[in-house]
């Protein structure tokens, strides 16, 4: 045990004397990725050897992994190579001066969604001048919530200031040997969120990177770990309510939920990275990995997703009940428009007994969009009593696009009862028809058939999010009538 | 012919049943009126064996027999019959199959030889008659698709078939028009004897226009709170649930 | 150094160039046969990582190692064989024992003009054009390897002809008797059914005796404009044997098929049923029924290609699952794009009676037209209480009630067997099952 611990620390600080001084002052990385870049990443975050240790056995074991090729989406070969795993958080002076230097078509898109033009400029990354509320806000959130024993901080700094709650957590739900995608971020993963809510304690207010963000750039290899103990409840917001510029290609993020006895976490999504544009040229990768477990009786983990941008989408927010009597939920809305391809769906895995899990999926393809619902239902032997109930439905817009339905249902107990039920078809011309004839834009009127469409998934969304949910749904189908 | 002592029930840990005392001797006609969620139904269910349902105090003692005791399929052979409020469809199984098979069943307890198939038939298209029930309905998975008042009626058919000491209807006026509630109530008239007691469970007064009970028992939040004749059900109807129950609740 | 065993998949590479270096045949069939051997050559068995196989063990299959029966040997005498009849049909009767034609046990009778009802090695000689234009035809280039193990090395099977216009009334029952162990058999079985003509057949298959075996077989269904065929695959092998199906299907404009699986018997059973609805008006009915009891491993993979417009396909697959049993489905429903006013409906049910049984259910829609109704609903679950209780209530016993939920369940996929006497001897060995399996009460001790 001792000599190659020592050799990974004489590595650390060889490579750190080899001249990573110059570089960090530098803040720029070679693209590539080797154990050098994975100790620079370390040493720059100022980590425990656990820490390094663990993206290290993460990155060894990425090089014996291939991507995964079951996903029903057509992927253009990505050059690992080519990705620079490290940058410092951009000075002002990198972005855009003004939004002048802003893609038009982002600024309408904005425009229709109605946000304030500070938060725009923001959005777009453009260089603020320090004068930006949510700054303050957040502060005055994070103080709040401390007083309650709340933990809610970048990645980085739980991985400094709560280095036992990260060590007994990371990797607990998706270890590093998960799959191609997690084991990757596991080695290079920038930052991200931590949550910790104490025992018993009903966090007051929902959470969101939105008020964070603005702290530190999360890039793309994003890493989320939130922990209910006992008792305790947390909804979370994720991302963005709208629109971020980011000119990544590939997006890896690892999001892991704990649930304890009678703890309750809910994690809303609404994604809406750039998809590219009309001939599929651009547009993020996004291969995330969600996954919460349910670790106690009585514990409750809900996904809801409002997934409407990005290139091609690769995720399935998923639960494993492990305590008796504990819940899962997975509410989706899933929007491919254009080139865009989206593979997501879910996957419950019954273990405690009397556990229940429910799933709803909307997808809606127009353009050239081919949207899958994938999804696994299993129950084990142990799992007495489990239940299950799956429905997905899917909306064509347009005779080019493409709605696929995969569920995987395993039962291995006799008391289990899993219902899956499934239906693809087109948007309904009479309710176009009617709406017209009411006078309302075709847009308008694809726009309300396709709300009315989603409504069951909308519902499971904070208020605000949903609003925007609903908007968003609207830009992005724009075009698909016509 | 049936005697409830002190019965107490829950569902899911929730006590429903607070105590329940009855007697109801043969030839009689008992009704059981109350609000929604006093317990009405628990008490059918209870009585007909529905494992969901806990008895947690008290006893219920039929025909000198330990009703509690017993299966639901040993209560019905012992000619306890329950006509439901929401009879379960079961495709699959066809009407008359199941007919024939729980006549056969209670006639084996009984110690009497199974009807053979003419016998069967002649006794069941005769008791068709009793409901005014299509004969095409006996040849159709149970109570699959069919309507409300075919449901009913079907319960009231399985009843005239097996012909058991102890009936009791759960709300079986729930849901009926008026014409479909005449027939119900004429089936039950017309199996009215001696050696027969009725236990009518109902929301509303109206069935007791067509089947006049010897006694009316108000039940309300699991207990028996009020006992009277036919015009306890009238006083109900002028004054409802609350008026009537508030003197013995007071107590 | 030891001359390690060979493994299956070389011994068969071997009988299979022996086989085709000493066979005289016309070029296309020798063709057939060698596109075959290399895709075996190239896939050999099919392995739990690949994805259409990962329920489905098939190494089991691989070590066994069965062998082709020698052609020239008498056939055995098979007193029983008279319990495989399905009495009250009058049909054609063609017997196959141990992959071979009886002759003894065959009756034909007389046929209308225009129906062939023969071998495939017969037709081989006596029509080789309608052999050249059909056989081998409808298979997806991409098969398995138990699919390229039977053309490598086909021989013998039902061949049945219609020509235009042609209707034969009594169903034509084709039963493959195995009495004979460690055998490989290879049935082969072409149907082709010309425009405007209707036919039913019943391919049925059986053994006397509880020796292991494996029958790997193949059939294809041209179904011409405008025709009707009515398939029954009734699978009653003994518990011991492997038995892997293909029937492969292409339904030709306003034509209509109906298949009906029904799997009763086997250790490990693997069947792909493929449907390409090639031209716009056609129908297809898939109804499966299957009891995995004991050991038995039963997996059914359907997939019903709309390729063109205006289809109608509707697919109703139930099982019962009891002991160790366990069942796999997976049906997938395609939609090309262009294949507008497509209707698909599809489900797929599964009743657990035991502690140890299994269900895996895979519906899957694979859609690329707009302008199409499309659903499919998979289930997994036991007896309903309501019912049960119900049924309690009218004086049945316990285990009564019980049985006659899981009958009712298989009825539903029986009411549509049109065939009485069928319909009867799969309400048998239904019944018989229910009776056999211990393991039904273990669930509600």
């Amino acid at each position: 045990m001792e000599t190659p611990s020592r050799d990974i620390e004489t590595l650390v600080h060889r490579a750190y004397k080899a001249g990573f001084v110059t570089e960090l002052e530098a803040d720029a990385v070679p693209a590539g990725l080797n154990e050098d870049v994975i100790r620079l990443i370390s040493a720059k975050k100022r980590e425990p050897d656990f820490m390094l240790e663990w993206r290290l056995r993460a990155y060894r074991q990425w090089l014996t992994m291939r991507p995964p090729q079951w996903a029903h989406v057509r992927i253009a070969p990505i050059d690992f190579q080519s990705i620079v795993y490290y940058s410092a958080p951009k000075s002002k002076d990198d972005g855009p001066k003004s939004l002048a230097d802003i893609d038009p078509k982002l600024l309408e898109t904005y425009d229709k969604l109605g946000i304030p033009l500070r938060e725009r400029e923001m959005l777009a990354g453009v260089a603020v001048d320090a004068v930006f509320d949510s700054v303050s806000v957040a502060t005055t959130f994070k103080e709040k919530l401390a007083t309650m024993g709340i933990i809610f901080c970048p990645f980085s700094e739980a991985v400094q200031e709560h280095p036992e709650l990260v060590r007994k957590y990371l990797g607990s739900v998706v270890p590093y040997t998960d799959n191609f995608y997690a084991t990757l971020n596991s080695a290079v993963f920038s930052d991200g969120s931590f949550v910790y809510v104490p025992k018993g304690v009903r966090c007051p207010m929902e959470l969101s990177t939105y008020f964070r963000i603005n702290a530190s750039k999360t890039g793309q290899f994003e890493r989320t770990l939130i922990i209910a103990d006992e008792g305790a409840y947390v909804s979370y917001l994720e991302g963005c309510t709208a629109p971020m510029r980011d000119e990544n290609q590939l997006h890896a993020a690892v999001v892991e939920l704990i649930a304890l006895k009678d703890a309750q976490i809910k994690y809303s999504t609404v994604q809406n990275w750039y998809p590219g544009d009309e001939q599929g040229r651009g547009g993020i990768y996004n291969f995330v990995t969600k996954r919460g477990a349910c670790r106690g009786e009585n514990a409750k983990i809900s996904w809801t997703q409002v997934e409407t941008g990005s290139a091609i989408t690769w995720k399935y927010p998923s639960v494993i009940l492990e305590g008796d009597n504990s819940i899962g939920e997975f509410y989706s809305v899933a929007v491919t428009n254009n080139m865009q391809q989206a593979d997501t769906g879910t996957k419950m895995l019954h273990i405690g007994r009397n556990t229940r899990s429910t799933i709803i999926s909307k997808g809606i393809s127009s353009g050239h969009g081919q949207n899958t619902y994938r999804g696994l239902v299993k129950v084990l032997k142990g799992a007495e009593n489990a239940r299950n109930f799956t429905q997905c439905d899917s909306l064509l817009i347009g005779d080019q696009c493409g709605a696929h339905t995969f569920p995987y249902v395993e039962v291995r107990n006799p008391t289990a009862r899993v219902e899956h039920e499934a239906m693809t078809s087109k948007i309904s011309e009479d309710q176009l028809f009617y709406l017209q004839s009411r006078g309302l834009a075709a847009e308008d009127a694809v726009s309300m058939v396709v709300n009315g469409f989603c409504k069951t998934v909308f519902k499971e969304l904070p208020m605000e999010f949903a609003v925007e949910a609903q908007k968003l749904l609207g830009v992005s189908l724009e075009g698909a009538v016509g | 012919m049936l005697t409830i002592t002190d019965l107490h029930a829950s569902c899911d840990g929730k006590e429903i049943l607070r105590g329940i005392d009855l007697q109801i001797n043969a030839g009689e006609v008992h009704a059981i009126m109350g609000p929604n969620g006093s317990g009405k139904s628990t008490l059918a269910n209870v009585l007909a064996g529905r494992e969901r349902y806990q008895v947690t105090r008290g006893a219920v003692i039929y025909r000198d027999a330990d009703l509690l005791q017993m299966s639901p399929e040993e209560r019905a052979r012992a000619g306890v019959f329950l006509a439901f409020q929401y009879p379960v469809e079961i495709p699959g199984v066809s009407n008359i199959y199941l007919l024939k098979a729980a006549l056969n069943a209670v006639r084996k307890s009984r110690g009497e030889p199974e009807l053979d198939a003419m016998d069967f038939l002649a006794l069941v298209k005769d008791r068709l008659q009793l409901v005014a029930m299509k004969e095409e309905l006996l040849y159709r998975s149970v109570n699959e698709s069919f309507s409300g008042g075919e449901k009913k009626r079907n319960e009231i058919l399985q009843m005239a078939v097996l012909t058991p000491h102890l009936a009791i209807l759960d709300e079986t006026d729930s849901g009926l028009d008026i014409d479909a509630l005449q027939v119900v109530a004429s089936g039950v008239n017309a199996l009215r004897s001696p050696d027969r007691a009725f236990l009518l469970i109902t929301h509303y007064q109206r069935l007791l226009d067509y089947v006049v009970p010897d006694v009316v028992h108000v039940l309300v939040g699991g207990q028996i709170v009020k006992s009277g004749d036919r015009s306890l059900a009238l006083e109900l109807e002028r004054q409802g649930y609350v008026g009537v129950a508030q003197p013995s609740t007071s107590v | 150094m030891n001359n390690p065993t060979p493994d299956t998949t070389t011994r068969y590479l071997n009988v299979m160039r022996t086989r085709n270096s000493a066979a005289r045949e016309a070029t296309w069939l020798r063709a057939l046969r060698q596109s075959a051997v290399e895709r075996f050559a190239e896939t050999g068995f099919p392995m739990l990582q690949e994805e259409d196989w990962k329920y489905t063990d098939v190494r089991p299959i691989e070590r066994a190692a069965f062998m082709p029966l020698p052609q020239d040997a008498a056939l055995p005498a098979v007193p029983t064989a008279g319990q495989f009849r399905l009495d009250g049909l009058s049909g054609p009767r063609v017997v196959f024992i141990d992959g071979r034609f009886s002759a003894s046990l065959s009756a034909v009778g007389p046929l209308p003009e225009g129906a062939t009802v023969t071998t495939l090695a017969d037709a081989l000689n006596s029509q080789p054009q309608v052999l050249e234009a059909h056989l081998g035809r409808y298979l997806p280039a991409d098969g398995h390897g138990f699919a390229a193990l039977n053309t490598a090395l086909l021989a013998d099977g039902a061949f049945i002809h219609l020509g235009a216009g042609t209707r034969l009334e009594q169903p034509i029952h084709v039963l493959y008797l195995t009495t004979a162990g460690a055998a490989l058999l290879l049935p082969r079985n072409l149907i082709i059914a010309e425009r405007d003509s209707e036919v039913t057949i019943i391919e049925h298959y059986a053994a006397v005796g509880d020796m292991a075996y494996f029958t790997n077989s193949l059939t294809e269904i041209f179904a011409g404009d405008n025709s009707t065929v009515e398939h029954y695959r009734v699978q009653e092998e003994n518990r011991a044997a492997f038995h892997v199906s293909g029937v492969h299907v292409q339904i030709n404009r306003s034509s209509r098929v109906i298949s009906h699986a029904l799997d009763l018997g086997g250790r490990l059973v693997r069947n792909d049923l493929r449907a390409v609805l090639a031209d716009t008006g056609g129908e297809c009915h898939l109804n499966g029924l299957y009891f995995a009891a004991d050991r038995q491993h039963i997996d059914n993979h359907t997939h019903i290609d709309h390729a063109q417009p205006h289809c109608t396909s509707r697919e109703f697959y139930r099982g019962v699952l009891s002991g160790r049993g366990r069942a796999v489905f997976r049906g997938r429903i395609v939609v090309r794009p262009d294949a507008q006013k497509s209707d698909a409906r599809q489900v797929n049910n599964n009743l657990l009676l035991s502690r140890d049984a299994e269900a895996d259910s895979q519906p899957q829609l694979e859609i690329y037209a707009d302008d199409v109704m499309c659903s499919h609903g998979a289930t997994v679950g036991q007896l309903d209480e309501d019912a049960l209780f119900y049924l309690r209530t009218r004086a049945l016993g316990d285990a009564e009630a019980r049985d006659l939920l899981t009958y009712a369940f298989a009825r539903e996929v029986l009411d549509r067997v049109r065939l009485a006497p069928l319909r009867v001897r799969v309400e048998h060995r239904l019944a018989a099952a229910l009776r056999e399996r211990g393991a039904l009460h273990e669930v509600h001790p």
